[in-house]
């Protein structure tokens, strides 16, 4: 489609067309060029700056000398780096389960037979238009006074005093208030992947003799499989880059214990650390990479 | 896009012989609902004390008296008319620049597909949708401080060149859905490049150009980590990242914290709950690209 188009627009090789054709290629290089030279400025650059620097050992500014993969090795062993690796995946590997799981169940219930059906979907988006950073200071608010308040009410030991505080239950808290607020967008891709699925494969499983588990394992299961891939894969890759919810709840702590990749990153400004957490930058990058060319197989398996 | 309507606006996933309402379902989801609305109810509840009661701390009291001392004291302490005019300033720069910047790029890229230049950067452009902020965060936030762009209008800069990749690929894919003819016949009667592009192009992609505003919008308004590392000076700080001050100073006048919280949600809810329709289809759309 789009060659046809193309070539339609193009001068034809044999009989060139008089004047028109020379003028509207440079007017489309005019729309095209000042958003790359903005591009490779504001996003090119800075990547190879990076990839450069993390083979230096510069402090962010003066002379820097060129050290090889003296950072990279010193990354693998630095038990920081390696925390907030483990703690990043780990939290991702839950919150994507957990979000999908709920919002799968929510879409469900969304395109069932219900009523107030508009009502409950604006609901169930409204997350998803709230920033971040706020609304984990709100829930910072509930899990330090309000949870521990309900805890002693019943006598819960554990829950008496703060989560956040709590190195082992600190995580907990982040999860959750991550899935509340990614819920919404991963639910409107299965609300659009549960309209597309033919009305007739119901009525036909039904004709079958299958119930409404049967037609959910038989029928929509596999048919959605599809979205359940893109889906998670998606949701991994942004929770990945975890900081807003992180810092208005638990700001790495207590100690370095809910610390995010992004946020270890960041460290660079303040410890001298730059050129180290450059390196830190292009292996995150290398890994987003990773999941990325999942991603990309996933997608052209969809379209085929 | 038009059974992507349909399916959006039929009424159900009707099974057979199941046309009854779903009370059992109706009633989960309702629960549901209450735990999302919570901590809306609570920021509510709490902006609405005064100091003597709010001081308490309990979460869910109503509250008695009514009282907007917490907004008058929120207002003044973190310049609530400046921020949310720089929050403004950024979000209106990427949303208009994101659809400008990736629609007229887009235009470019997909009107000569067949030329290798135009191929490659299109691919060199949808590059960046595998790189997170916080990979260039180093180097951006020293390039944009020697480039004096350590402002909101730096931010609103990288704002649009992040969205870019994205908004490129959606457009692209819209645009080869669109009939040639229009505009082949506009060309005949003599349009240019440009009046091609503004008369006949632009109003074509507008279901697109909504998609991208929405999630520019969003992206903008919404966030803390990019302003609250670009922006140099504090005071020209967005309106997410100045609630910080509740963290650290004032923690404990919960009702001018949440009175800040409520009018920093406020704007993000007001307009989604007015736009409802156009925002579901508009992120429903973004997301199955």
């Amino acid at each position: 489609m789009a060659l046809i188009e193309s070539t339609v627009s193009a001068p034809p090789a044999a009989a060139p067309r008089p004047a028109r054709p020379r003028r509207r290629p440079s007017m489309h290089l005019l729309f095209l060029l000042p958003a790359l030279a903005c591009f490779t400025l504001a996003i090119t650059v800075p990547a190879i700056m990076g990839i450069f620097f993390s083979f230096t050992d510069s402090v962010g500014f003066g002379e820097f000398e060129m050290v090889g993969l003296r950072n990279y090795a010193a990354l693998v062993t630095d038990p920081a780096v390696l925390g907030a690796y483990a703690f990043t995946i780990g939290f991702s590997l839950i919150t994507v389960l957990l979000t999908n799981a709920l919002a799968f169940l929510l879409a469900l219930g969304l395109t069932a037979q219900i009523r107030a059906r508009v009502v409950l979907r604006t609901v169930f988006v409204m997350p998803m238009v709230i920033s971040g950073i706020v609304i984990a200071y709100v829930f910072n608010f509930l899990f330090s006074n309000t949870l521990p308040a309900a805890g002693q009410a019943m006598g819960l030991e554990t829950l008496g005093s703060s989560i956040l505080a709590n190195p082992d239950l600190a995580w907990i808290s982040i999860v959750i208030v991550t899935a509340w607020q990614a819920i919404p967008s991963a639910m409107l891709i299965y609300i659009a992947g549960l309209m597309a699925i033919p009305y007739d494969l119901y009525e036909a499983s039904a004709l079958d003799g299958a119930g409404a588990v049967g037609q959910l394992r038989h029928v929509t299961l596999p048919l959605m499989a599809g979205y359940i891939g893109i889906n998670m894969i998606l949701g991994f890759k942004n929770f990945l880059a975890a900081y807003d919810i992180i810092v208005g709840l638990t700001n790495g702590g207590p100690g370095v214990a809910t610390r995010s990749i992004a946020m270890t990153i960041f460290t660079g400004f303040e410890r001298g650390d730059y050129a180290y957490q450059m390196a830190n930058a292009t292996v995150f990058f290398l890994i987003s990479l990773l999941i990325a060319l999942i991603q990309l197989r996933l997608t052209s398996k969809e379209s085929k | 896009m038009s059974t992507l309507q349909q399916r959006l606006t039929r009424p159900s996933r009707a099974r057979i012989g199941r046309e009854k309402t779903n009370w059992p379902a109706t009633a989960i989801l309702a629960a549901c609902a209450f735990s999302v609305l919570m901590p809306l109810f609570v920021t509510v509840s709490m902006a609405f004390k005064s100091a003597g009661q709010a001081v308490d701390g309990k979460a869910f009291s109503w509250p008695d008296p009514f009282s907007v001392e917490g907004f008058t004291a929120a207002w003044e302490l973190v310049n609530f008319p400046r921020a949310f005019t720089i929050s403004l300033f950024i979000t209106l720069i990427s949303v208009c620049g994101g659809v400008l910047v990736a629609s007229m790029a887009s235009y470019a890229i997909h009107r000569n597909w067949n030329r290798k230049f135009y191929r490659y950067s299109f691919y060199y452009l949808l590059g960046a949708m595998f790189l997170p902020f916080p990979v260039l965060a180093l180097s951006q936030v020293k390039l944009t401080g020697l480039a004096g762009l350590d402002n909101p209008f730096g931010v609103a800069i990288l704002h649009v060149m992040f969205g870019l990749s994205f908004n490129v690929l959606l457009f692209t894919a819209f645009m080869r859905g669109l009939p040639a003819e229009l505009e082949e016949s506009a060309r005949m009667d003599g349009a240019s490049t440009w009046t091609a592009f503004w008369r006949i192009i632009f109003p074509l992609i507008a279901p697109m150009s909504a998609t991208v505003a929405i999630f520019a919008f969003l992206g903008s308004w919404n966030d803390f980590m990019m302003p609250s590392l670009i922006i140099a000076e504090q005071a020209n700080q967005t309106l997410p990242v100045v609630q910080q001050l509740f963290q650290t100073q004032f923690s404990n006048n919960y009702h001018v914290s949440f009175a800040s919280y409520l009018l920093a949600m406020a704007p993000s809810i007001i307009a989604y709950l007015f736009t409802q329709r156009w925002v579901m289809s508009g992120l429903t759309q973004g997301a199955i690209k």
